[in-house]
């Protein structure tokens, strides 16, 4: 990767989820799901470990059930690309508290670094904004995670959408537990839900 | 057009039934594709002030859906035709794994009286990939039986997490008929 200014994914992440509040965070198949684990293990972090592209969709799921909490959704161009008409679908429905993150090193970095489609052709800004995610953002910059890290917190101006070009480091594995149903229940208690 | 065997109208009441049972168990998001054979339970959903219908790409997004809204506290079923069931599949794997309720109502196609092959297929194979991504299949071919249909797959469904699809056969829907 030759580029300048590319982001660390970690540091990009843990601004994002700094001050976090009641922020449900959803973190997509990949290295995505370790990043919202570095930034610290967390009752509200829904790590996903299978289930490629459906990141987006549990968190329009989540953020339609719950409509006063923020849910950020952090995924990856690879996990993005795979379920793009859920951008369409969040298009139409706009719950004002989602926000999509996606982590674009332009490359499958979990498979042995094939280049994404986003290497070359795809703009994913472009394809929010056009399934009608006004605001869509491409990040290259610190200060614009930033400025997108506050903005989470307004429930009443989504859906959001950025796109943050980051660098294709390969970092060290933190691994989240990978016990799905415990996640999720771990997020319910929080939340307030009794066990059935 | 549909030719429907088992209504004396062009409204039947069968989908009413299941939107009663819907509302019974407190279904509150309801993912679909399209389906001529949904069309008046979809209708009856976007009418709704309870129920939030929410129209889908493709049928895989539905699934990743619930498992959200589970997480958020709502329970939802998804609405396909037996086409849709092909997409899911591995999007289904987050059942077993997170664990949440899992209601589908299938319109068939495929099967009794189909005049297009192509939709013979994904109709032959519906309930045998549901049953080896370990989803149960209950079946109403009439009106008659679709209240208690529901009321058994509702219950297992969010009751006992028992993850459960209902095939709505196309006996019941009636046949697609292709005029020129």
């Amino acid at each position: 990767m030759s580029k300048a200014n590319l982001l660390d994914r970690r540091q990009v992440v843990s601004t994002l989820l700094a001050d976090r509040k009641g922020v449900v965070a959803i973190g997509g198949l990949g290295a995505s799901t370790n990043d919202i684990c570095a930034a610290g293990d967390h009752a509200r972090n829904f790590y996903l470990w299978g289930g490629m592209g459906g990141a987006a969709m549990i968190g329009l799921g989540l953020a339609l059930a719950q409509p006063k909490l923020p849910v950020l959704v952090i995924t990856g161009d690879g996990e993005m690309l795979m379920g793009m008409g859920s951008l369409a679908t969040i298009g139409l429905q706009k719950p004002p508290n989602l926000s999509v993150v996606v982590l674009d090193n332009e490359a499958y970095g979990e498979t042995g670094g094939q280049t994404s489609h986003t290497s070359a052709a795809a703009d994913l800004v472009g394809v929010a904004k056009a399934c009608g995610i006004a605001d869509s953002r491409a990040v290259t910059t610190m200060a614009e995670v930033e400025a997108f890290a506050k903005a989470v917190h307004d429930v009443s101006a989504g859906p959001r959408f950025a796109n943050v070009k980051i660098d294709s480091a390969s970092l060290e594995r933190i691994l989240p537990s990978r016990d799905g149903t415990y996640i999720v229940n771990r997020i319910r208690g929080d939340l307030g839900f009794q066990p059935i | 057009m549909h030719a429907r065997p088992d209504a004396a109208d062009m409204t039947p009441s069968w989908p009413d039934d299941i939107f009663a049972t819907l509302q019974r168990f407190d279904v509150r998001q309801v993912p679909y594709v399209p389906d001529a054979g949904h069309s008046k339970l979809i209708q009856r959903v976007l009418d709704s002030s309870t129920m939030r219908g929410i129209p889908l790409t493709t049928e895989e997004e539905g699934v990743a859906l619930l498992a959200g809204a589970w997480a958020g506290g709502q329970r939802g079923v998804l609405l396909m035709q037996s086409s849709g069931v092909g997409n899911c599949i591995n999007m289904l794997s987050l059942i077993p794994i997170l664990r949440f309720p899992f209601l589908t109502l299938v319109t068939m196609r495929g099967e009794w009286g189909e005049f297009n092959p192509w939709q013979v297929p994904m109709g032959s194979t519906t309930q045998g990939v549901f049953e080896l991504s370990g989803v149960k299949v209950l079946r109403a071919s009439n009106a008659a039986e679709v209240p208690a249909v529901l009321e058994a797959a509702a219950a297992q469904a969010y009751n006992a997490l028992t993850p459960t699809a209902v095939l709505l056969s196309q006996r019941l829907i009636g046949a697609k008929v292709f005029t020129k």
